[in-house]
């Protein structure tokens, strides 16, 4: 448990390239696959668990050396609750459209593996403003890979991107894209693109 | 005198992939030769675009990958052809080639190419099609000898004698309708030792003997809808089917009872395509129920005795 200051743009940047949650670290894939079957859902869900993430490796940080080492889950998953509850009732009166989208996805966030990973490995570790570029570079690189899905799968499932369309009204919306089945492909393909050019890019470099 | 020193094998057979592909290619002529007839130059067209793309999907993939192109050995025509004939003769070409690419890029050339596919590539891009467009995929049958008939439902719903079940003279998918034209193709693919007949004739006893009891004619479950294309042309597949005796007999089963099952009670008219891709996911698991004894091999003795 070193406290040395680790360089705050570099964690930022980190949560959003090397250790995409979505795409390179596979974590939350649940609501990645579930919710992202618009554009505009794909953001929220990502806004959402950036908020809890801010917040509870913010106060995790915190109260690191206060939490014993034993119950440290459960206390956690405490403090996790806290900002899951304070986003969910402010969504349910501001944003009720999306509340009701997201649906069970939205409580579900306590148990979302980003955030526990989160706190156990970064914000139970490190200072309280490292923990806070962590949360939110994290929580940046969830909700652009969220958005980036959801606008895949709103464009080729609905033929538009932000409910806004795009593809014009001859096209034929490919329904699949819009069911799990073309969360899977959609998140699949892009995995495998992003591996193939990050591999191609190490092999660049050797 | 010199002695060659090489590793087995050392008899080689005729057979090789391009052999056994143009094979099921001939088979399948009389196929396609029926859907041309019954349904004129849109079935044709819809045959040569999915063929076509499949081709060309292939080849490009690999070039892509800088893998080596393959084309040559025909499978991907295979899948092409199989796609083609297993649409409504109306379907538009865009959806075709979307369907091939589909089923070479993601369903074979993503999990490791010709042999390493785990579901039939032509099956899933049909469910694939089946999904994304429900209304193309199940409607638009009444084209060239049928294009003066009322909206016909398939022959699964509509009941239509057996005599024009057997030749074809009903509405259906492109590949799926003339019945002569598939027993022609499944004679000369059992006959130059293509595939073997256990599957096919296996899958369709069960279906109909199932149907029988949930009362349905024997006659008509085998001959209505795409069961019997699906058993010779589609169960048979050698990379998706279970290799030994044991496991293909349960494959074939389990194609005839998921096929009767859901046409009698879900909700879509035909089961074929879910039946045999379901079977394709089970297979590798009915490879692995041990039922032969392996020679020297006794079974553990009971702790006690």
């Amino acid at each position: 448990m070193s406290d040395k200051k680790p360089n705050v743009g570099k964690v930022f940047l980190n949560g959003i390239i090397n250790e995409n949650p979505t795409f390179r670290l596979v974590l939350g894939t649940c609501p990645t696959l579930a919710v992202t079957t618009s554009a505009i859902n794909g953001l929220g869900m990502g806004a959402a668990a950036t908020f809890v993430l801010l917040g509870s490796n913010v106060v995790i940080s915190a109260l690191r050396k206060v939490i014993p080492d034993k119950v440290r889950i459960p206390a956690f998953i405490v403090v996790i609750c806290m900002f899951v509850t304070i986003i969910q009732l402010v969504m349910q009166a501001f944003l009720p459209s999306l509340y009701e989208a997201l649906g069970i996805f939205l409580p579900l966030i306590v148990v979302n593996c980003i955030i526990l990973g989160r706190a156990e490995a970064f914000a139970s570790k490190n200072p309280v403003v490292a923990s806070a570029f962590d949360g939110l570079g994290m929580g940046v690189g969830f909700t652009l890979a969220l958005t980036l899905i959801g606008c895949i799968r709103e464009l080729l499932g609905n033929g538009s991107v932000f409910g806004i369309n795009i593809l014009g009204a001859s096209y034929q919306p490919m329904l699949l894209m819009i069911l799990p089945a073309g969360g899977f492909l959609v998140f699949g393909t892009l995995l495998g693109i992003i591996n193939a050019l990050t591999n191609r890019k190490k092999g660049d470099a050797k | 005198m010199s002695l060659i020193l090489s590793s087995a094998p050392h008899v080689r057979s005729k057979d090789n992939t391009q052999r056994l592909m143009l094979n099921v290619i001939i088979a399948l002529l009389p196929c396609v030769a029926a859907g041309i007839w019954y349904f004129g130059w849109q079935a044709a067209l819809v045959v040569a675009v999915s063929t076509a793309s499949a081709v060309a999907a292939e080849f490009v993939w690999q070039k892509l990958a800088r893998q080596k192109v393959r084309v040559y050995d025909l499978s991907a025509v295979v899948t092409g052809l199989l796609l083609g004939l297993i649409v409504p003769p109306s379907a538009p070409w865009w959806m075709m080639v979307i369907g091939s690419v589909f089923a070479i890029v993601i369903v074979k050339q993503l999990f490791g190419g010709i042999g390493d596919n785990f579901l039939n590539p032509a099956l899933a891009a049909r469910a694939l099609l089946l999904a994304s467009w429900p209304a193309l995929m199940t409607s638009g049958y009444n084209l060239g000898k049928f294009a003066d008939a009322t909206s016909a439902a398939t022959p699964l719903l509509s009941g239509a004698s057996c005599m024009d079940l057997l030749l074809g003279n009903v509405t259906g998918s492109i590949g799926e309708t003339c019945k002569i034209a598939i027993l022609l193709g499944f004679a000369y693919l059992v006959l130059t030792h293509t595939i073997r007949w256990e599957i096919p004739v296996l899958a369709l006893a069960t279906a109909a003997l199932l149907g029988w009891i949930l009362g349905t004619d024997p006659l008509t479950t085998v001959l209505s809808g795409g069961l019997l294309f699906g058993a010779v042309f589609m169960a048979t597949d050698y990379v998706t089917s279970p290799m030994n005796w044991e496991a293909r007999a349960m494959y074939a089963v389990g194609v005839g009872v998921i096929t009767v099952l859901i046409r009698k009670y879900g909700s879509y008219p035909e089961g074929v395509t879910y039946a045999i891709l379901l079977m394709n996911i089970a297979g590798p698991l009915f490879d692995r129920i041990p039922v032969h004894r392996i020679y020297g091999h006794t079974k553990a003795k009971k702790e006690g005795k």
